[in-house]
Formats: C-alpha cells, sequence, structure tokens
C-alpha cells in the first residue's frame, strides 16, 4: 500500500524548521543582521544602542501593521494605493471627533474614537472592496482613486489646519514618553510569550500524535523554543535598557510595538490555520480554480480589502497619537513603504505567494536602513535612492531563489 | 435493466444565440459504468457535461439521479448531489498543497473556521491510500508534482467527499503512457466501487481501452451509444466523422 514518505530532515533544515521558519526567512534575517552591524560599525556604535532601537522599533510598527494586511492584498492578486491617504484621513477625522464632537478629556474619549477610527477605515475598505469585486474596476483604479479622494478629503474636513493636542490616553497609543509599559511588564510579557511558544511547541506535538502525522524530532522543538526565547529575553532587555531621558525609568516596550506583535500574531494565524487565508491564497494562486471549488471570490475580495482598511484605522490610531495631531498631509507616500515592505518581504506581485513575517521583516530592513542612513547624516534624497535600490534589487534576488527552487 | 439509471438525461437542450449546442439528448449512466463520451470540438460533450456539472442550466430536458429529477443550478448544487467534475486543466491551485487543494472549500474546520491541518493530513492520506495513490510527500506544493501526480489530487479531491458521479474531462490527454495506465487503472478501481465515470474525450484511443459504453455526439446530438465490445475503433470514428452507425445498429439503441 502506498503510503506518502517523509524525506528526512537534516540538521540544517531542524533549525530552520524548529522556527517554524523556511531558508528564505533565514536568509531575510541574515541580510538583517548584516545591515545592523554594518551600520553599528559605519555609525560607531550609535546603530545598535538600546535608543536607536527602541525608536526603530517605534517607527517600524506604522509600516508594520499596514504591511501585514497589504501581504494579503497583494496574495489576492489585488493592490491597494489608497493606504497612506487613509491614514492621513482616517487620522484627521480622529482628532476632529475628539476635539469637536467628544469632551477632549472625557476617560471614554480615547477608546470612542478608535473603535471610530478603527470603523471608518473598514468601511472604506468595504467600499473600495465592492467597488473591485461586485463592479469589476481593477483595483489598481480603485484605490488610486482612494488615494486623490481620501488625501483631499483630509483637507477638505479640516481645512488644511493641524488638529492638536489629543486626548492624553490617546496619546499613549503612540509610543510617547509615556506609551511605553516598563520594566516590569515587559517582563511579564516577555515569560507570557515564552510560555505561550512553549505550549504552542507542546500542542504541535500533541496534534501531530493524536493524528499519526509525521512528528517532528524532539531536537527541532528544543532548538524553537531556545531561538525564540533567546530573541523575546533579547528584545525585552533592549527595550528596558532605554530610559526615560529625565527620570531615568526603563522604558520597556512601546505599546505601538505591542499593537504591531498582535496584529502580526493574528494576521499570521489567519493567513496560515483560518479557512479564510486558505481561500485568499488560494484565489491568489487561480482565481479560476477557487471559483471551481466553490470559494465565492468577490465576497472574499471585499473582505480582504475591508481587513486592509480596518488596519489602516489601526495604523492611523497609532501614528496620530505619536505625533499628538491630526495632520492631512500624515501618511503621504506611505502606501509605497507599506507595499515595498511587502515585496522585500517576498511577496509575489503575481499574487498567491506571501508571508505576514516577511511583510514585517520588509518593513524592519526598510527602515533599518532609513535610520542608519541618517544616523549617518547621509541626505535624504540619497536615501531615497539607496531604498529604491534596494527594492528591485531585493525583488531580482527574490525572483531568482524562486527560479532555483522550481527546478 | 431493474434499477433506475445512476443518471437520466432526457430531452436536454441549450442553445447559445440560436445555435444548439445541445439539442433533445438523452442518455444513461449506470452506477459501476464508465461511459466514453466522444465527439469532434464544438459536438457539444462540453455543454452537456456542464449542463450536468451546474455550470449552465439547461434550456429544456429533464436530469434524473437515481430516478428522482433534480435541479442543478450552481457547481455547489452539482457537488451537493455527489457529481464531481474532474476539469481539462485540474482546477488545482499549484501554491497549495496537495492538502490544502484536497480540502479547497470544504476544509475540516472547528466552529470559527480554524482549521485542523492534522485532520486533514490525515483523511487526505486515508483517501490516497484506499485509491492506491502514490504522492512523494503530502506538504509538496502542486506545482512541484508531476502531471500523474496531480491527477492523482484531482481524482482524489473529487471522490473524497463520496462522489458518485464522476466526470473528467480528457483525463490522460497531457500524461504520458507509463502514467495514463496509472489513470486507468484508477478509473476502473473507482467505477467497481460502483461510482459511474463519464470520460469526455475527442481521441477515440484514449477512452476505447477504458469505458464499458460509447456515446457519440455530433452536431450537438447523440449519434448513437454502443457498448465497446461491439464495435471496433474504425466505426467509432465513422460515427465521429461521418455521423454513421455500424450496420446492425439502431439509432440511440439505448
Amino acid at each position: 500500500m502506498a503510503v506518502a514518505t517523509v524525506r528526512p530532515r537534516s540538521f540544517s533544515d531542524n533549525i530552520a524548521q524548529a522556527a517554524g521558519l523556511d531558508a528564505r526567512l533565514l536568509a531575510m534575517l541574515g541580510i538583517l543582521v548584516l545591515i545592523w552591524l554594518g551600520f553599528d560599525f559605519l555609525t560607531s556604535g550609535i546603530f545598535l544602542t538600546a535608543r536607536n532601537l527602541f525608536n526603530l522599533s517605534l517607527q517600524v510598527s506604522v509600516v508594520g501593521i499596514m504591511a501585514c494586511g497589504m501581504v494579503l492584498v497583494i496574495v489576492a492578486r489585488q493592490i491597494d494605493l489608497s493606504v497612506g491617504s487613509q491614514l492621513g484621513f482616517i487620522g484627521v477625522f480622529g482628532a476632529l471627533l475628539q476635539t469637536e464632537i467628544l469632551p477632549i478629556a472625557d476617560p471614554n474619549t480615547w477608546w470612542l474614537a478608535c473603535i471610530a477610527m478603527i470603523v471608518v477605515g473598514t468601511i472604506i475598505g468595504v467600499v473600495q472592496g465592492v467597488l473591485v469585486a461586485y463592479a469589476g474596476i481593477p483595483s489598481f483604479v480603485v484605490t488610486l482613486g482612494g488615494l486623490l479622494f481620501f488625501r483631499n478629503a483630509a483637507y477638505q474636513i479640516n481645512e488644511g489646519r493641524t488638529i492638536s493636542p489629543l486626548n492624553e490616553t490617546f496619546q499613549l497609543l503612540g509610543g510617547g514618553i509615556n506609551g511605553s509599559i516598563g520594566a516590569t511588564w515587559s517582563w511579564v510579557f516577555g515569560i507570557a510569550a515564552i510560555a505561550g511558544v512553549v505550549l504552542v511547541v507542546l500542542r504541535g506535538r500533541q496534534r501531530r500524535r493524536g493524528h499519526g502525522v509525521a512528528q517532528r524530532t524532539p531536537l527541532t522543538d528544543a532548538i524553537t523554543i531556545g531561538v525564540w526565547s533567546a530573541l523575546i529575553i533579547a528584545f525585552v532587555m533592549t527595550m528596558n535598557a532605554y530610559q526615560q531621558p529625565k527620570t531615568g525609568i526603563a522604558m520597556g516596550i512601546p505599546i505601538p510595538v505591542l499593537i504591531l506583535i498582535g496584529v502580526a500574531l493574528a494576521m499570521s494565524v489567519i493567513a496560515k490555520k483560518h479557512r479564510f487565508g486558505r481561500h485568499v491564497f488560494a484565489m491568489g494562486g487561480s482565481p479560476e480554480s477557487a471559483e471551481l471549488a466553490g470559494i465565492d471570490t468577490r465576497l472574499l475580495t471585499v473582505k480582504v480589502l475591508a481587513l486592509m482598511g480596518f488596519l489602516c484605522g489601526l495604523a492611523s490610531i497609532v501614528i496620530t497619537a505619536r505625533l499628538n495631531a491630526g495632520a492631512s498631509a500624515t501618511g503621504t507616500m506611505t502606501e509605497l513603504n507599506v507595499i515595498a515592505a511587502a515585496v522585500i518581504g517576498g511577496t509575489s506581485l503575481a499574487g498567491g505567494i506571501g508571508t505576514i513575517y516577511g511583510g514585517i521583516l520588509g518593513a524592519l530592513i526598510m527602515q533599518s536602513l532609513e535610520s542608519g542612513m541618517i544616523l549617518m547624516g547621509v541626505p535624504t534624497p540619497m536615501q531615497k535612492m539607496v531604498l529604491a535600490v534596494v527594492l528591485i534589487l531585493a525583488v531580482w534576488i527574490d525572483m531568482a531563489y524562486r527560479r532555483r527552487q522550481a527546478t | 435493466m431493474s434499477t433506475a439509471p445512476l443518471v437520466a438525461f432526457s430531452g436536454i437542450s441549450k442553445t447559445f444565440g440560436g445555435v444548439h449546442a445541445v439539442e433533445n439528448v438523452s442518455l444513461d449512466l449506470n452506477p459501476g459504468e464508465v461511459l466514453g463520451l466522444l465527439g469532434h470540438n464544438g459536438a457539444g460533450k462540453s455543454t452537456l457535461i456542464k449542463i450536468l456539472s451546474g455550470v449552465y442550466p439547461p434550456d429544456a430536458g429533464e436530469i434524473r439521479l437515481s430516478g428522482s429529477p433534480v435541479n442543478i443550478r450552481s457547481t455547489r448544487d452539482a457537488k451537493a448531489l455527489g457529481i464531481e467534475t474532474i476539469y481539462q486543466n485540474l482546477a488545482l491551485s499549484e501554491n497549495l498543497d496537495s492538502v490544502a487543494n484536497l480540502f479547497l472549500g470544504r476544509e475540516i474546520t472547528n466552529r470559527f473556521g480554524f482549521m485542523d491541518d492534522e485532520a486533514m493530513e490525515e483523511a487526505a492520506r486515508t483517501s490516497l491510500d484506499r485509491m492506491k495513490l502514490r504522492l512523494p510527500s503530502l506538504s509538496k506544493l502542486v506545482a512541484s508534482l508531476s502531471g500523474g501526480q496531480r491527477q492523482a489530487v484531482a481524482i482524489a479531491r473529487a471522490v473524497h467527499f463520496n462522489a458518485r458521479v464522476l466526470i473528467m474531462d480528457e483525463p490522460t490527454a497531457a500524461l504520458g503512457p507509463e502514467e495514463t495506465a496509472k489513470v486507468g487503472a484508477l478509473i476502473r478501481e473507482l467505477a467497481s466501487q460502483g461510482i459511474g465515470i463519464i470520460l469526455i474525450s475527442h481521441d477515440i484511443h484514449d477512452v476505447f481501452d477504458l469505458a464499458d459504453r460509447l456515446a457519440v455526439m455530433r452536431h450537438g446530438k447523440v449519434v448513437g451509444t454502443t457498448r465497446t465490445a461491439d464495435v471496433s475503433k474504425d466505426e467509432v470514428l465513422a460515427m465521429i466523422i461521418a455521423g454513421t452507425l455500424p450496420a446492425g445498429m439502431a439509432r440511440r439503441d439505448h
């Protein structure tokens, strides 16, 4: 009787599989480490300081949150060019809501504003999604319209003013001076995260045993737990090492980074473990096949763009809170950073291929390059030119890698 | 025949813009039978099959499944009735693995929609083993599988969910001799389990050795049906090309 056989695993496979990662991801991590070490050398040790890494994590959160959605959008063979404009529009809307409609100092204002901003983002996504899926207008056109519309709507609704200051609790969501959770809670978070990793590994073993599916070696699982624990501890220590400038109190993990981690985990689970994600990948790989398999591809397209809008709302909360202002120009050109992050992270514009962690690593690589060049005093135009070259180079290498794998 | 046929088309017609793609077709498929549906491109065989698989509604006529009339309005309806179709291009998602393809659109999930990968993998393996299908690894992407392996995935997907009727469009056209033989053996195996199978082809050689019975279509009509054992390839070719029946065979003998 024929049984599907499992190829024996080599040690490097073990390590790769241990982190739940593929060779591609390890290569990206390697590149990131090289960039960090390179900049640290070039800036005489400024790059790898707690302060810089803290700021880097803060800066990466907005693009990272949106990149999670953009990966799925591109996997579904669509594009969303309106995300930067959505960021600005939703931000101005949220700021107006806090300053002119809700009582600004009221303890309920911050969360009411947050919900309203997320709802507005989701509605924008639904409308764009319906135009793409049911009216049959290409997403490039719909969201190009969205880019133009929402940027100017952002100027229209507040007459070009910058609205500031905002609700004080709301400001914490941007990760300012008080917008971090402090040393103790950071450790609590770190320990909980490690416990989570252990739990996931043990449950995986249990499930595989229950179904007679090929088991991973104990070594693989041990490495999984080891690698992730080390990363988590290093992260918490770094965040705690950065202190408030005046008081010397440890900052800990900034709230926007916690939001990003939450979004990344949720989106990864949705992409890999939920029927919705499976269908998005199927549709991106072959819309016809997905349709014949009984998947409602139109509704699915609406859902994907709605999810993107939802994440734009979330990202808008973070950036608006960080700036402590609703400004019409917020997020200008951010759509390009978000798309670039997804693409550098290995998302194929042909659809059907991409990972959430790739998108976040892509955002991290871009932000690291930008941050490093700023520290080195590279002029802004030059920075952008370098990023452009990196984008093209990354896609080229990725394509070459895939071609090699396909043979 | 004592029992009702598995599928009975009676008086099925379908026109597209005034052209009769299928005209007053009546045809039976029995349980455990392999029926070869032959004809040139444009003879109407694909349209007839798409009516059964829920892609087109018929303009006139009736389809009975094991004796009871059915109304098939969508591919979902057809699948719910146990009518599965394997398209010529197989309609697989190459960027997903075999298990994902097998369960696409019918994933095993909990009530929140989260998939049980292990349960699906186990069920897929059981299903493939039962059909004596061999795949190198269930977690390999379909893109990296050979033509025969892909066919195996498509067949497994079609029969896993208790198919009663299996429609296969040019199942061996893209395969080499060895894989053709494997798929052929599999078709016989499935038929022996009581599944009714319709093989569509424009090439007599593809189906002559596999089919119990042949139905030839030409210009939207059934020229005739015959037991494969009773005719030669040349006689069938004459039916396909000229629409002439072999000597001694009544028009529409069934």
